[in-house]
């Protein structure tokens, strides 16, 4: 006890005061120019109408991804001047996400979008807001049954492995024995398994392309440089790397300029601002990304300010929204990479 | 039933004609017990079947770096796991307090200050939640199991706001060399060797020095070691500190090996430290502890993720075969240990 007194001790706690002076200034993350990605694509109909309210609800913001959702939804929200939006803390937890979407029926709200943190636990709540009268856009998760929304709108994760392969297919067409490895996500989930699947259902149209290996890491930067450097030991040839997401690709391009290797072209997944980044400068093995994009959250505000007035979708002959509704995974490489540039989440 | 593997501390020392050696050799003899010995043989068996299935990238100058590189990071938080669980207590908050101390080192405001910033960082603030979790267990009384259970929530959470999911680029380039080829000393990446100077200063503290038999003391008999005259709030508020420490170092080993720094990094790091410890002989219940041991459990998993890797198997039969190998070499172990 006596050492908390002692000189010892004062000098000691000084230290530490001053160490968390200096730490607190640390914390700052702004960039010091920049601002957040906005989508400039026109709306479908800009001119105000009837005043709508959309309860949004969504996951933790624990992914780069998911944090680009969030604030394509606000923003897009933003830009409308007919629409309210009421957006939740963002939960992993589907007890607490349920309690969250009845506050937001309970509230009235005109139209809900709800990307479920897991889609077979939410379908009940989504089921209750269609009995009470609130149609559901439900975002990329999808419920269990088409009665618990309007309409669902999602990314696609087998066409993400079919036009990644597709792309290195083509790459790689003219080479005899072309050898390719996978970098996949958590194995855990079934949107690796449908990329995977879309991945070797592309490579068969190319009967001189073999996948030599497949190492799934965990959709972290740190996995993803683990895993990397393991698949750059076990394969010292091999001509393309297709990598399921640009996060984990981070951790795979640190290894592979680690490992000093640049015989080979990468393909990434998602469309992340720092794969974009590279792909523009054209300066490492990454040359194109195939995307999951995140303006999706934008597009869904769109079909529910489109369900609140009760209007389609401009550009359809339709008078109603779709009831589902599959994005394109666009390959993202040097020629396109300016168009998508504002998409790229950090 | 821990006696009679590890030797007394004095007594023996009298009659035996090592007495008269360099304790430095003294204690490499004595710490090599049958323990140490089988987790060698499980590594040897381990190097034997990555050396058949795999001769050409196995056994490469190569994949020892690799190997070593990918250990470094884990191995120093379980240097300063392995204290802690001598002393009877557990850190739950290792991998959180990594994730803490990566994203704050390379926020843009810390990148800031270089090279300098960044380290001083991750160090700070490992140090620093070592220190809250020193006084909640030392000094407010708290279980170690809980206040460490907080702390990894709490550092999380801390984490995940500080970086709102994104993943943070290092953009410091004498940072990052570090992790790069050109900086290799003799062939060793400087990673290993902080590892390895990690490892080396932890063996001689627990072994060679008063704070290491007080860690022992506490962790055999916190009531004995309160009347022999130690002051154990003060010695396990150190020891959670160090662990601290170790988290901090570690975490600045993880920016300069992923040029990053991510809110999920450390994920499970608890476990993997922990696994690691008892493997390598370290009591759960406190009063015995092996660094060599330790470090060894370390080398031993990544050996295995290493072999399974350039066997291209998947991640499932590696996690089925990484929870049956934790069972043979404990039950190896006991084996051996009781049969001597």
């Amino acid at each position: 006890m006596s050492a908390l007194t002692s000189r010892r001790g004062l000098l000691f706690g000084t230290a530490a005061v001053s160490a968390g002076a200096l730490l607190a200034g640390c914390t700052s993350n702004e960039p010091k120019s920049g601002k957040p990605a906005t989508s400039d694509q026109p709306a479908a109909d800009d001119k105000p109408g009837k005043p709508v309210t959309i309860g949004f609800a969504g996951p933790q913001a624990d992914h780069g991804w998911l944090n680009a959702i969030n604030e394509n939804a606000k923003n897009r929200a933003k830009q409308y001047s007919d629409v309210t939006l009421e957006i939740t803390e963002g939960s992993n937890d589907t007890a607490t996400q349920i309690g969250q979407i009845e506050t937001l029926i309970n509230k009235k709200v005109d139209v809900l979008v709800i990307l479920p943190a897991d889609g077979k636990a939410l379908t009940q709540v989504g089921l209750k807001a269609m009995r009470a009268g609130i149609p559901v856009v439900n975002l990329d998760r999808i419920f269990n049954t088409p009665q618990a929304y309007r309409c669902w709108i999602g990314g696609d994760n087998y066409g993400m492995g079919l036009n990644a392969g597709h792309y290195i297919g083509q790459k790689l067409k003219d080479k005899p024995e072309a050898r390719v490895v996978e970098l996949a996500g958590l194995d855990n989930l079934e949107l690796t398994k449908q990329r995977t699947q879309g991945f070797d259902d592309a490579l068969k149209n190319y009967p001189n392309i073999k996948k030599v290996a497949r190492q799934a890491a965990e959709f972290t930067v740190e996995s993803g440089q683990a895993k990397m450097a393991q698949l750059l030991q076990a394969q010292k040839k091999f001509d393309a790397v297709w990598n399921h997401d640009d996060d984990q690709g981070v951790g795979a391009l640190r290894a592979i300029e680690q490992a000093g290797r640049d015989d080979f072209l990468m393909v990434g997944g998602a469309g992340a601002l720092s794969a974009f980044q590279a792909i523009k400068q054209d300066n490492s093995v990454l040359k194109a990304t195939v995307l999951y994009p995140p303006t999706m959250a934008a597009s869904a505000i769109d079909l529910a300010r489109a369900l609140g007035q009760g209007k389609g979708v401009g550009g359809l002959a339709e008078y109603e929204i779709p009831a589902s509704i599959t994005l394109y995974s666009a390959v993202v490489d040097k020629n396109n990479v300016d168009q998508y540039m504002s998409t790229g989440f950090r | 039933m821990t006696q009679h593997v590890s030797p007394p501390r004095d007594g023996t020392d009298k009659t035996a004609p090592a007495a008269r050696r360099p304790s430095v050799w003294h204690g490499l003899t004595a710490r090599v017990d049958v323990r140490t010995l089988s987790l060698l043989g499980v590594l040897a068996a381990l190097i034997l079947i990555g050396g058949i299935t795999k001769p050409d990238e196995f056994l490469d100058g190569r994949n020892l770096q690799l190997v070593l590189t990918q250990a470094s990071v884990i191995g120093v938080v379980t240097v300063g796991m392995t204290f802690v669980i001598t002393s009877g207590g557990i850190d739950l908050s290792v991998g959180a307090i990594v994730a803490l101390a990566s994203v704050w080192a390379t926020t843009v405001a810390t990148q800031e200050y270089g090279f300098g910033g960044i380290l001083f960082t991750a160090v700070a603030v490992g140090v620093g939640c070592g220190l809250v979790n020193g006084l909640l267990i030392a000094y407010g009384g708290m279980v170690p199991f809980i206040a460490t259970l907080a702390m990894l929530a709490s550092a999380r959470g801390l984490a995940l706001q500080i970086t709102e999911g994104r993943t943070q680029i290092v953009t410091v380039d004498s940072v990052l060399s570090l992790g790069e080829r050109d900086s290799y000393v003799l062939g060793i990446p400087p990673l290993v060797l902080v590892f390895a100077a990690v490892t080396i200063v932890g063996w001689l503290v627990l072994n060679r020095t008063t704070f290491g038999r007080r860690t022992v003391a506490v962790g055999g008999n916190a009531e004995a070691a309160r009347l022999a005259g130690i002051d154990v709030r003060r010695q396990r508020l150190y020891l959670y500190l160090l662990s601290g420490l170790c988290c901090g170092i570690a975490a600045f080993l993880l920016i300069v090996l992923s040029g990053s720094g991510q809110n999920t990094n450390g994920n499970l790091y608890e476990l993997d430290a922990i696994a690691a410890a008892i493997i390598g002989g370290t009591l759960l219940s406190g009063g015995r502890g092996t660094i060599t041991g330790s470090v060894l459990g370390v080398l031993i998993f990544t050996t295995i993720t290493n072999i399974f890797a350039l066997n291209n198997l998947q991640s499932d039969v590696q996690q089925i075969a990484k929870g049956a190998i934790i069972v043979a070499a404990v039950l190896v172990q006991r084996r051996t240990a009781s049969t001597t």
